[in-house]
This record gives structure tokens, C-alpha cells and sequence, in this order.
């Protein structure tokens, strides 16, 4: 009882800001978009994926994951722009449980990321750019959640070990754009270079990727279950970790 | 002179055992041989410390001297290196949660969300103290009564002056009513009628809702018209503890500050040989010194300044302050230290900026 309360207060105050800031909506939309529209269609003229799958429709899921993977770790590091104004030490010496603390910030982060890849899961599936059954979308938001939940765990552990938020543009050079480059958000990995399969093999977001796609009728290198059970082991692996570090830090 | 031993709680009863009981018992925070080291660097040597309930207790100090320090070890935001301690009868060690909910803190940065309007803040850390809704909404006109900031409730706390800000934390503080209230330097870089203002909040709340308060301060008015005891920390060890006018009467009489020229060696020997005479102190070209019936005394120092070859360019009398006893206690000024506080203020700005 006193557990939950707190992942909801924590969740409302997410909820409460993000409604708030409708312009940082249409702020982390953007870039997505970008790719989506310009990618889709500077390389679409020359490049499909087979005669029955445009690029545009090969990418679509891949930049729901992008949105997903952007606004998931930010939204993790946003704790430490919490911890660099103060407000954190006001979370931390209330009596509650971090655990508590940390399961509704990641909760709030999860639900609002996910709005804004809904968002665009609609609109691709609005133009008809990926075209699924009702059973197919449930299961691309359950991918989404996992997604996201893991996503914003790392961001979490990141801010827990970090206490400088100029540290964000090394994450984002280092971890983010890589991540998101190496996970066939992109372009197919069959026949790709040894080494690049073998970095994308590695890479948790690119079973998210696989999944999503799948689930909305996509081509597919691996298989659904193979996807979840790999992006469930990085889940509970990021939570784990970053539960056990935001214990840990201190104020 | 100054009494280490906390302002004779008990002090007049017979028994010994009946004394401690009842000093024990008073006792809202009992502190024992608290210390704290950061790797090489000792930021509290030992202390030890009783606080009566409802008790406005100041912890004066240069920056530095391990305020905060203590603040965040009672608070159970850092575990001590050493010793301990109990609030409202709980162990900081092994009891933080119930420690947590006994008391308050405004922190001395600012800790609130800027993007949360102010009942939005206030009605967070209700939820967090687990109150339920009929309470949240109760207790938060009753404490933003208290600070007046009942028609900004609904707006932004990005809105705020730096005054209303501080304000809306002492309210959140207090949102839980809290048996202890901790203020880390409430009134840093704000202006003086906002100060004055806090001070009238905080009075209030000591006298009307019988709150404990411990605030940490570096300015010595504060702590002199607040406080109705203040401990004196410097370098992370009580130097002295009583109420701020028997630390002032125990420099014994009138502050004297003289402005001399020449050479001053034998003038200063002579000066310290005299009963009345007590501390004597010498900032560049400014000999002060305490002594009784400062009136009479004036016209005796200059005859002793010529007879001594040195020329006194202006006498000044005055009541002692607490910065006066903080030098004789340490040899230093606390006002030595206003650098660091305008670097503070930097801080606190650039902070407030962001976002």
C-alpha cells in the first residue's frame, strides 16, 4: 500500500510535467520525423526492401524504437537534472523506499515515452505505412513497454553514477547514437559485415527493433519469442543494476 | 564564563539522577560523540549534543565548519563515521524512516520543482509522508496561511522570487508537522526585509505550534535575535553552547575599539595587564578589547595609549556581539569568511537560471 502510493506519486509528478510541456513534445517528436520523412523518402526512391515492403515501411518501427530509445534515456537522466536542482534530496529524505521511488520514476517515464511512440505508431499506421491487425499492435506495445522500461532503467543508473549533467552529450555521442545506428533500426541485417552483425547482435534495442517490426507484419531476422526473451533479460538486467545504484547514491 | 554543558537543564534540582532523567527526557535529539570524515578530511570531530524540545537552537558558524554536515547526518542523509544519535527517540542508524518522519528540513540550496506549481509541491511531499487527501488539503492552507503564499499557490514555482521560494520550503517542511524542524541557513542571499520576514515565520512557528527548530546560520544577527540558545561550531567541533546573552556576558562588560597609530607592542602588554581589562583582540589598526564600565575606562585608555607613544584617532563603544565572542573563541572572524557566501550566492543564481 505505502509501496504503491509511492510509484504513483512519483508517476503523477511525470504525468503532471509532461502535460505541462506539450511544446517538448512536439521538441522530442522532431527528430524522429526527420528521419522517418527524409530517409524514408530521400532513400525509398531507390531502395526497397523487397517488391512488397517500401524502405519507409521497413524503417517506420525502427523509428518508434528510436522515439522510444531517446525520450526513455533522457527521461532516466532527467533524475539527474533532479539531483542538480535539489529537488532529489527532497525524494530521497522522505520515508519511503528507493525501490518505491525509482519503480515510479521509471513508471512516469515509461508511460510518457510511450505516448509519444503511440503517437507515431498511429500516425504510420494512419498514412497505411505499416499496416497491422489488432493482435499485432498489442504485441508491438508490449515490446514498446519493454523497450522503454529497460531503456529508462539504464538512464537511471547512468544518473545515479553521474553528478555533472554535461555529462549528457558524452552519453548521447557515446551510447545513445550508437545504440540506436547498430540496432537495424536502419537497414537489414542479413548480409551484413561480420563485425558490424556481430555489434548488433549485442545491442538489446535491436531486438527491439526485430520485435516491433515483427509484430507489425515486418520482415524479421530473429523470431518473436527470441526478441522478448532477449529484451526481458536486458530489462531485468538494466533494472537490477539501476535499482542497485539509485539505492546507493547519495543526495 | 561560557558554560559548555547546555544551559543548566535541571540545573537547579538536588538529585543528580533526577537531573539526568529529566534532561534525558526533555531531550528531543541526542547527539554522542558524532563524528564524520570524507577520506582525509574531518568534518566533525566528536560531537555531543542535547536539544530540548521546543527549543530554537542555532548552530552558528563559518562556512565550512561542518553545519550542514551535521544537518544531513541528523537528517539520516549521510551515515555518521562515528557515534550517533537519536531523534524523537529514534536511532539515525536503524531507524531512519521513523527518524524521517519526525522531522523537517529545508535544505540550504533550493529543492524544489520549479515546474510543479507551489500546491503541487506541497501536495508531493504529502503524498510521499503518506497523508491522505482530506489532510493534504487541510494542512496545506494552514502552512501556506503561515508563510502567505495562499494566492500563489496555483502558479508555477518558476514564477517565484527568491523569498516566496524559501518561504514555500519552510511551508513544505512543515507540511507533515513535524516534531523537529531543521533550516539550513534559512535567509542565505536573500535581501534583508525578506530576512527579516523568515525570522517572523520562524518565531511563530516556535512559539505557536511548539515546533523544535535547529537552524544553521552564518550571520551572527540571526542567530542573536532568533536563537534562544546557539552553538557555536568551528571547524567541526562545539566551541561554545548558551543562549546568546550569556555567551555575550561572558565577555565580561563593553566592547572598546580603538583606531592607534604607532608602535603598539608595549601599549597592547600594559592593556592585557589590567584586571578590567579582559579580551584584547587587534585587527590591522583597530585594537578592541572587552572591558567593565567601558564609559569610565575611556578617558584611562587614552592617558596609557600617549604614555605608551601611541596615538589613538578615535574611540567607539559598544554592547558585545556574537561575532565578538566567536573571535575570542577562535582568533578569526566569521566575517573572514563573506567570500565564500557571495560565491554561495553565485551558485544559488546560477542554479535558479537553468532549466
Amino acid at each position: 500500500m505505502k509501496f504503491c502510493s509511492t510509484v504513483y506519486t512519483l508517476w503523477l509528478r511525470e504525468i503532471i510535467r509532461f502535460k505541462r510541456n506539450r511544446s517538448r513534445l512536439l521538441g522530442s517528436m522532431a527528430l524522429p520525423l526527420l528521419f522517418l520523412l527524409v530517409l524514408g523518402s530521400g532513400f525509398g526512391g531507390f531502395f526497397r526492401y523487397r517488391d512488397d515492403i517500401s524502405y519507409m515501411q521497413f524503417i517506420g518501427p525502427g523509428i518508434v524504437a528510436m522515439t522510444l530509445l531517446f525520450s526513455s534515456m533522457f527521461g532516466g537522466l532527467s533524475v539527474l537534472w533532479d539531483k542538480q536542482f535539489g529537488f532529489l534530496k527532497e525524494i530521497l529524505v522522505a520515508p519511503v523506499s528507493r525501490t518505491g521511488i525509482m519503480a515510479g520514476q521509471t513508471l512516469g517515464t515509461v508511460t510518457t515515452s510511450m505516448l509519444k511512440a503511440i503517437v507515431l505508431l498511429v500516425g504510420l499506421l494512419a498514412a497505411g505505412v505499416v499496416k497491422a491487425d489488432i493482435l499485432g499492435i498489442l504485441m508491438a506495445l508490449g515490446f514498446m513497454f519493454l523497450v522503454s522500461a529497460a531503456f529508462v532503467s539504464l538512464g537511471i543508473a547512468f544518473a545515479a553514477r553521474m553528478t555533472d549533467p554535461h555529462g549528457f552529450q558524452l552519453i548521447m555521442n557515446f551510447l545513445i547514437m550508437p545504440v540506436f545506428f547498430l540496432s537495424g533500426a536502419l537497414f537489414p541485417l542479413e548480409g551484413l559485415p561480420r563485425w558490424l552483425f556481430d555489434l548488433t547482435c549485442v545491442n538489446p534495442l535491436t531486438y527491439g527493433v526485430d520485435g516491433i517490426r515483427g509484430a507489425l507484419g515486418g520482415p524479421q531476422q530473429f523470431s518473436l519469442l527470441f526478441d522478448f526473451l532477449g529484451l526481458t533479460l536486458f530489462l531485468v538486467a538494466a533494472t537490477a543494476v539501476g535499482t542497485f545504484l539509485f539505492r546507493k547514491m547519495s543526495a | 564564563m561560557i558554560t559548555f554543558a547546555g544551559g543548566g537543564v535541571g540545573a537547579t534540582h538536588s538529585t543528580p539522577l533526577a537531573d539526568k532523567k529529566e534532561a534525558l527526557d526533555a531531550a528531543i535529539i541526542r547527539i554522542e560523540g558524532l563524528a564524520k570524515t570524507f577520506g582525509s578530511l574531518t568534518a566533525l570531530h566528536g560531537i555531543d549534543l542535547q536539544i530540548r524540545e521546543n527549543e530554537l537552537l542555532g548552530l552558528l558558524g563559518p562556512n565550512g565548519a561542518g553545519k550542514t554536515t551535521l544537518i544531513s547526518i541528523l537528517s539520516t542523509l549521510l551515515p555518521p563515521s562515528s557515534g550517533g544519535a537519536r531523534v524523537c527517540g529514534f536511532d539515525i542508524r536503524t531507524e531512519q524512516d521513523e527518524v524521517r518522519k519526525c522531522i523537517g528540513i529545508v535544505f540550504q540550496d533550493p529543492s524544489l520543482d520549479d515546474e510543479l506549481t507551489g500546491a503541487e509541491n506541497l501536495d508531493f511531499h504529502g503524498r510521499l509522508y503518506g497523508m491522505d487527501s482530506s489532510m493534504r488539503r487541510a494542512r496545506m492552507n494552514e502552512v501556506l496561511n503561515l508563510v502567505d503564499l495562499s494566492d500563489r499557490q496555483d502558479d508555477l514555482v518558476k514564477t517565484y522570487s527568491g523569498g516566496m521560494r524559501r518561504r514555500l520550503e519552510i511551508a513544505r517542511g512543515l507540511m507533515h508537522s513535524p516534531r523537529v524542524l531543521f533550516l539550513d541557513e534559512p535567509t542565505l542571499g536573500l535581501d534583508p526585509q525578506t530576512r527579516r520576514r523568515i525570522w517572523d515565520y520562524i518565531r511563530n512557528l516556535n512559539a505557536l505550534q511548539g515546533t523544535t527548530i535547529i537552524l544553521t546560520t552564518h550571520y551572527m544577527d540571526e542567530a542573536d535575535q532568533l536563537c534562544s540558545r546557539i552553538a557555536i561550531i568551528d571547524r567541526g567541533r562545539i566551541v561554545a553552547l548558551d543562549s546568546p546573552e550569556s555567551l555575550k556576558q561572558g565577555l565580561g562588560g563593553d566592547m572598546l575599539e580603538l583606531e592607534v597609530n604607532g608602535s603598539r607592542s608595549q601599549f597592547l602588554e600594559s592593556l592585557q595587564a589590567l584586571e578590567e581589562v579582559g579580551h584584547v583582540s587587534v585587527h590591522e589598526d583597530r585594537v578592541v578589547l572587552t572591558v567593565k564600565h567601558g564609559e569610565e575606562f575611556i578617558p584611562r585608555v587614552i592617558e596609557l595609549a600617549q604614555s605608551r607613544g601611541v596615538a589613538v584617532s578615535s574611540v567607539s563603544m559598544r554592547k558585545p556581539n556574537l561575532e565578538d565572542v566567536f573571535i575570542k573563541l577562535t582568533g578569526r572572524e566569521i566575517r573572514e569568511e563573506i567570500v565564500t557566501e557571495a560565491k554561495d550566492r553565485i551558485r544559488i543564481y546560477q542554479t535558479s537560471r537553468r532549466r
